[in-house]
């Protein structure tokens, strides 16, 4: 009996791990960001303060329990919600704490008013930090130098990310993507002249730790079939470094407001037209 | 969506309005602005009690500060690793009672200034005869910043000369010249600091002197070995240079001794100022350290120990470029003003003013920069508090501006990817993309801000004269031609020492202190007067060295308003002893000296 009890606990063990990190499990992203946030704020102190950050979760949890009750007709799971928020208390850089909520509001309605054939095309804290970004730069910027420029923490998240994603079968998102930024930045120095180092750069930095792992994978907000996410991600890394060229500051968050979007509505047309030949077909 | 197309209509207006909630902010905040238009004399005098008016040509200063050129390997980036070393001090070297002042030069061969009040609105260089020019030879390295103090309690405030390079002391010949003293005191051979301060830190009678470093002292910056000199992290960098403080033993000889009192540190200091926060009687020592946190050492009685955490100063990491103490609120307690780095859509540091929280068992400060509006100064450097219009209430002028080149070209997007970054490529030179003749952050407006005693500062700077648009580093004010009012000297890097006169309007009056120890040391650093006139009051303190690379006049200066009856001025010298003054007559300058 001990023996049956012996080996049933590690399989149940290993049957509960499985089940924690297979795609279905909702919570892994939020999980895998608030190690992100863990990682960087007692590391370095990565936020501007935590009433900021808690300001911009608790404005989106709210924000989504409203609005999805009086216009879905239901309470919602708040792991998205929760993404969204915390994302913004990271990406964010004010002093003022309004655009903390105005940001994370602004996101979340953004899925509620932004739709087309009843799915929102934007990734909601993308479309927040780009509002904020182009409408309130005298008061907001990006998260970008205050983690610390050492290599540990990125490898942690790295890893870590690398780790989830990969069971959310989003991995190859992210890595073409980096494959992509990698050329492309190498492709920038030598049109520019400029160090490729300093090419580089960008990328191990925090900002686009969450980028990575975060925006640019949303399974609400990327297309459905593998060859497309594949253009999609190409098509954002490519759009980066034409805005890169052009000396803009927050070029991945413009490239991927610009790009997911053009993609989710060229993914429905495509489908709206299979549709139409399949009705005609039969 | 379940909802009615009413409720969507709802939503969508709702979320098109919260869009143009940052616009309308940005509406109101550019109309604000545009209502600080120009003014003459006359309706500044009336509005806000003061006029500023740059003078330096007729008071004969043509002083163009000159900006260092380092190692050639370093040419692309020029522009940025050499962006400082226009510096400006108060001093008044050979008691005729009227203030002088002190101007470095930073390119090789370039020369230091020293104006000599000619008592008659204008300034004589005597830095050629006095022995105080020639102090950029090439392989000495280059000035970055003076303070003057009597270290030797002879009555005349002797000179020390921050460089990257050979850092020097000279000593005061009762006002007739200055002789060089460097290798006797024991001074280190080689130092990169923009920071120094004079102050006596164990309360025995004379000055000591802390030097905080910016670059690593193992770097010559005209012969370096290696490209990878710059900050292995833009805002938690411990590379850089060490700092120093050396225990005056009399005698004009130092000892080092940073680490036995437990200063100990490698951050890249940029301002350090020192005052006695807590009322202990024992001076602490703040540093604003550029590429992190700033660190406050509380003086034990002789010993530090580093409480920038613990009081809230030290947690958040910026780009620290001054340090200024000033009563704001009357309560008699300093608040902190540290400058940072603002540049719209890019980087939003913002300003700190630090404020000690009342109520609190031990001393605590909160950043109140954007609450009473002085946060926003762009890319913003020296700053130093005075009452510009004499209404009793502390104002604050704050100079910025980093690099301005082109016109239409900025470095931010290169600044900004290089920034942050792994600290392998952050940290070496060559890594950097070139300037190539583009700006970063040039061209910015002034701030001064006028204190309403009511925990709001506005800024005025365009409406009262202050419009110049030079890269602004050091900030002092003194009293420089005896009328009873704070004028204003600023020195730009690559650009021209400014003077501005400054007229306050007639009914606002003034009192000023002049301080001599006689236990304590003779320059009075350190002394702190409590001012009580009209049921209110306010405390200033004798500094060694305040803002960025800068020294205010050593002569206290209070404003107090309209029909002023002034009760007292009680006066903490450094020794310990308490000294009050009574019958003090407002539009007076009292000398007072430490009673035996």
């Amino acid at each position: 009996m001990s023996n049956e009890v012996s080996t049933a606990q590690p399989a149940k063990l290993a049957l509960a791990w499985k089940r924690f990190f297979s795609p279905s499990n909702r919570y892994l992203s939020p999980l895998l960001i608030s190690c992100v946030l863990l990682v960087g704020q007692l590391s370095y102190g990565i936020l501007e303060s935590y009433t900021r950050t808690l300001l911009a979760i608790a404005t989106s949890l709210v924000a989504e329990l409203i609005l999805s009750r009086i216009y879905m007709g239901k309470w919602p799971n708040l792991a998205s919600a929760y993404i969204t928020g915390i994302s913004v208390g990271i990406l964010v850089r004010s002093p003022a704490f309004w655009p903390y909520a105005l940001c994370a509001l602004i996101s979340i309605m953004s899925k509620y008013v932004l739709r087309v054939h009843d799915r929102h095309i934007w990734n909601p804290s993308n479309f927040g930090i780009v509002a904020m970004f182009l409408l309130a730069s005298g008061t907001v910027a990006g998260l970008s130098i205050q983690w610390g420029n050492f290599v540990w923490p990125m490898l942690v998240i790295w890893t870590l990310g690398s780790a989830i994603i990969w069971r959310l079968r989003r991995f190859h998102i992210s890595a073409t993507y980096v494959l992509w930024f990698l050329a492309f930045a190498l492709l920038r120095s030598w049109i520019t002249g400029d160090p490729w180092r300093s090419e580089i750069s960008p990328i191990t930095g925090p900002m686009y730790q969450l980028f990575i792992f975060f925006m640019i994978t949303d399974p609400k907000t990327t297309v459905r079939s593998k060859t497309g996410q594949y253009i999609t991600v190409s098509a954002v890394a490519a759009v980066e470094m034409v805005l890169r060229l052009h000396q803009a500051v927050y070029a991945p968050f413009y490239a991927l407001f610009l790009v997911g979007p053009t993609a989710m509505l060229i993914e429905m047309w495509m489908d709206a037209r299979r549709a139409r030949l399949l009705v005609a077909h039969a | 969506m379940k909802a009615s197309l009413t409720a969507r209509i709802i939503l969508a207006i709702v979320f098109v309005g919260l869009l143009a909630t940052p616009l309308a902010v940005k509406q109101v905040s550019a109309r604000r602005q545009e209502a600080q238009e120009k003014l003459n004399e006359g309706q500044a005098l009336t509005r806000y009690g003061f006029h500023l008016q740059e003078v330096s040509q007729q008071a004969g200063v043509t002083f163009i500060h000159q900006a260092p050129t380092l190692d050639p390997k370093l040419n692309g980036i020029m522009p940025e690793v050499a962006s400082m070393g226009a510096s400006v001090s108060v001093v008044d070297f050979d008691r005729d009672g009227w203030p002088d002042f002190y101007a470095t030069n930073s390119a090789i061969a370039s020369q230091n200034h020293l104006y000599h009040n000619m008592h008659d609105g204008t300034f004589q260089d005597v830095a050629g005869p006095m022995g105080l020019a020639d102090v950029n030879r090439a392989g000495t390295g280059v000035s970055m910043g003076a303070i003057w103090g009597d270290y030797d309690n002879d009555g005349y405030e002797d000179l020390f000369l921050i460089k990257w390079g050979k850092p020097e002391l000279f000593h005061n010949d009762q006002g007739r010249g200055f002789t060089r003293v460097t290798d006797t005191a024991g001074l280190p051979p080689w130092i990169n600091a923009n920071a120094a301060v004079w102050f006596d830190y164990d309360g025995d009678g004379l000055l000591d002197l802390f030097v905080g470093g910016y670059y690593s002292e193992n770097l010559d910056l005209w012969h370096l070995d290696t490209t990878r000199m710059m900050p292995d992290s833009f805002e938690y960098a411990k590379n850089g240079g060490r700092k120093f403080l050396y225990h005056n033993l009399g005698k004009g000889r130092f000892e080092e001794v940073s680490e036995k009192v437990g200063i100990k540190s490698n951050r890249w200091a940029l301002a350090a100022s020192a005052a006695d926060l807590r009322g202990t009687g024992h001076p602490d020592l703040f540093i604003a350290n550029d590429y992190g946190v700033s660190e406050l050492y509380l003086n034990e009685g002789g010993h530090f120990k580093e409480a920038g955490e613990a009081t809230g100063v030290g947690f958040a990491p910026k780009s620290g470029m001054n340090v200024a103490y000033g009563d704001i609120l009357n309560q008699g307690k300093y608040a902190i003003y540290v400058s940072n780095i603002s540049q719209e859509g890019v980087l939003i540091q913002g300003n700190n003013l630090w404020v000690p929280r009342d109520g609190e068992s031990s001393l605590k400060y909160e950043n109140l920069a954007r609450d009473m509006g002085v946060e926003l100064g762009g890319w913003s450097f020296g700053a130093q508090f005075g009452d510009l219009n004499n209404d009793g209430n502390l104002d604050l002028y704050l100079t910025n501006g980093y690099i301005s080149l082109s016109r239409t070209q900025s470095y931010w997007y290169d600044f900004s990817r290089v920034a942050g970054g792994n600290s392998k490529i952050i940290a070496d030179a060559a890594d950097w993309p070139a300037f190539n003749g583009r700006s970063l952050s040039g061209y910015q407006q002034k701030k001064v801000w006028i204190n309403d005693g009511a925990a709001k500062f506005v800024d005025v700077a365009q409406a009262v004269g202050a419009t110049d648009i030079y890269d602004g580093r050091s900030v002092a004010l003194a009293d420089l031609w005896n009328r009873g009012v704070l004028d204003v000297l600023v020195a730009n890097q690559g650009g021209p020492l400014l003077i501005y006169r400054n007229t306050v309007s007639p009914e606002n009056e003034w009192v000023e202190l002049a301080l001599e120890g006689t236990k304590s040391n003779r320059s009075a650093i350190g002394a702190r007067v409590t001012l009580y006139w009209n049921g209110r009051q306010q405390v200033q303190e004798v500094s060694g060295g305040s803002g960025f690379a800068a020294q205010n006049d050593r002569r206290l200066h209070f404003g107090l308003g309209r029909n002023p009856q002034i009760e007292k001025a009680v006066i903490r010298w450094p020794s310990g002893k308490v000294q009050t003054v009574e019958n003090l007559a407002a539009g007076k300058l009292y000398n007072v000296k430490e009673a035996e």
